[in-house]
């Protein structure tokens, strides 16, 4: 994990990796790098998330899950959201990286590398279905603002590619 | 006594500060939200499935800016103000935003030819605004650049293919591009509270932006083969909060269900 300024008390890790980003369910909150802070304040937790993209609709859910996680264990959880400093794909981890493209989502390329896919100059995005680097972009925005879709000249399935975002 | 005389001066100093902060906010965020009011109208109505999508990605994003800047409002505000009350509950006059962003979609080219002339804009102003002193604009301004470069792409791509494409397409962008021309000077013009804002360290110099915008959006009109409309005369009045015939439909619209139904809650 490269993030900076991540601080989340160890007993705490467990709980939070049973959250699941509710867009991706396959993928934990901690996999995705959105949770920044989780600390004891005395008696209750207060956990600190960051927004994918500013408008992402899933910060609410995420909120109330965590809130509903930690009472399972009859913790109290205070979330709040911060900006800065601001979410990048480089905090998804090698975990998380594996299972979105198990779940059909190609994992974020480099920065330079993303910029030429995405301006159709090269050919690297891997297909989740069949492997192949023989894909192009049909639109720079998928399903959800996070995303580009993609299409798969080799096996000819569509799927969204994750974009990179530092 | 003269204790109670600076604490009351200093009262007021801060109230001002707050104010200025606030009409600063609503120059910016308004732009955001109307713009992402007028995106979200194509929800379902897209010339394509992929266009369709990416323009409420854009209106999303637009929004999720809008309200980061509105929290942060309502913040300086105090009392009971919420993020809703900014967005629904103000009347007209009191909306900040450049006659640009309220433009109706018409057809595909203006939706294009508005978004492209903003976007251009939008990245400029978030490159400087990053480097505010106000932390909270600041981080604001972080988060948001990383998205609006991605509509700029969109927005500058489409120019391209549709100026440089059927003579229909070409046709058409252009008339887009030279209808909403008279609106681009505006986002240069500075209010009291921009300039006050400058000076606090905290706002950015909009008016400083000038030539290099009019640079770059010359370079892209010609590499998509249109033209620059010439124009010595351009429209301005919204960031006065006078605004063009179009602003009231789309305020009954966005304010439909909180004027309704005030109080309500989804």
């Amino acid at each position: 994990m490269t993030s900076t300024d991540q601080h989340i008390a160890t007993d705490l890790i467990s709980i939070l990796e049973g959250v699941s980003d509710p867009e991706i369910p396959v993928l934990s909150i901690m996999d995705m790098g959105v949770v920044r802070t989780a600390q004891y304040d005395g008696d209750i937790v207060l956990v600190e998330i960051t927004p994918t993209y500013s408008g992402c609709p899933a910060m609410d859910v995420i909120g109330d899950d965590i809130i509903t996680a930690f009472a399972e264990k009859n913790i109290e959880a205070k979330v709040s959201l911060v900006l800065s400093p601001a979410w990048t794909t480089d905090w998804i981890t090698e975990r998380g990286r594996k299972a979105l493209e198990d779940y059909g989502i190609a994992a974020p390329l480099g920065e330079e590398a993303d910029k030429q896919v995405l301006l159709g100059d090269k050919r690297l995005v891997k297909c989740t279905n069949c492997g192949s680097t023989n894909t192009k972009m049909v639109s720079q925005f998928g399903s959800t603002a996070c995303k580009a879709l993609f299409k798969c000249e080799a096996c000819q399935e569509p799927f969204d590619y994750f974009k990179c975002l530092k | 006594m003269s204790t109670i005389e600076s604490s009351s001066r200093m009262k007021t100093n801060t109230t001002d500060i707050s104010e200025v902060l606030i009409q600063y906010i609503y120059g910016i965020a308004d732009n955001a939200l109307i713009l992402g009011q007028r995106l979200s109208e194509l929800c379902g109505h897209g010339p394509n499935l992929e266009t369709d999508i990416a323009g409420t990605n854009i209106a999303l994003d637009l929004l999720g800016q809008t309200r980061g800047y509105y929290q942060y409002a309502a913040q300086l505000k105090g009392g009971d103000t919420t993020e809703d009350d900014i967005a629904y509950l103000r009347t007209e006059r009191e909306y900040k935003n450049v006659l640009l962003v309220e433009q109706p979609n018409k057809h595909f080219g203006y939706v294009i030819a508005r978004q492209f002339l903003y976007d251009m804009f939008h990245v400029m102003l978030l490159e400087k605004l990053q480097n505010s002193q106000d932390p909270t604009l600041a981080a604001i301004a972080k988060k948001g650049i990383k998205e609006v470069r991605y509509h700029q792409r969109f927005s500058s791509d489409w120019i391209k293919r549709l100026g440089d494409g059927t003579p229909e397409s070409h046709e058409k962008i252009q008339e887009a591009i030279n209808t909403l021309w008279t609106y681009t000077d505006e986002l240069f013009h500075m209010t009291e509270a921009d300039k006050k804002a400058v000076d606090m360290g905290v706002g950015v110099d909009a008016s400083a932006l000038k030539g290099e915008y009019y640079t770059r959006v010359r370079e892209l009109l010609d590499a998509s083969t249109l033209e620059v409309p010439e124009m010595k005369w351009f429209q301005k009045g919204g960031k006065q909060g006078i605004h063009t015939e179009h602003m009231g439909y789309l305020l009954a619209d966005l304010q439909y269900m909180q004027r309704t139904y005030p109080g309500m809650k989804w």
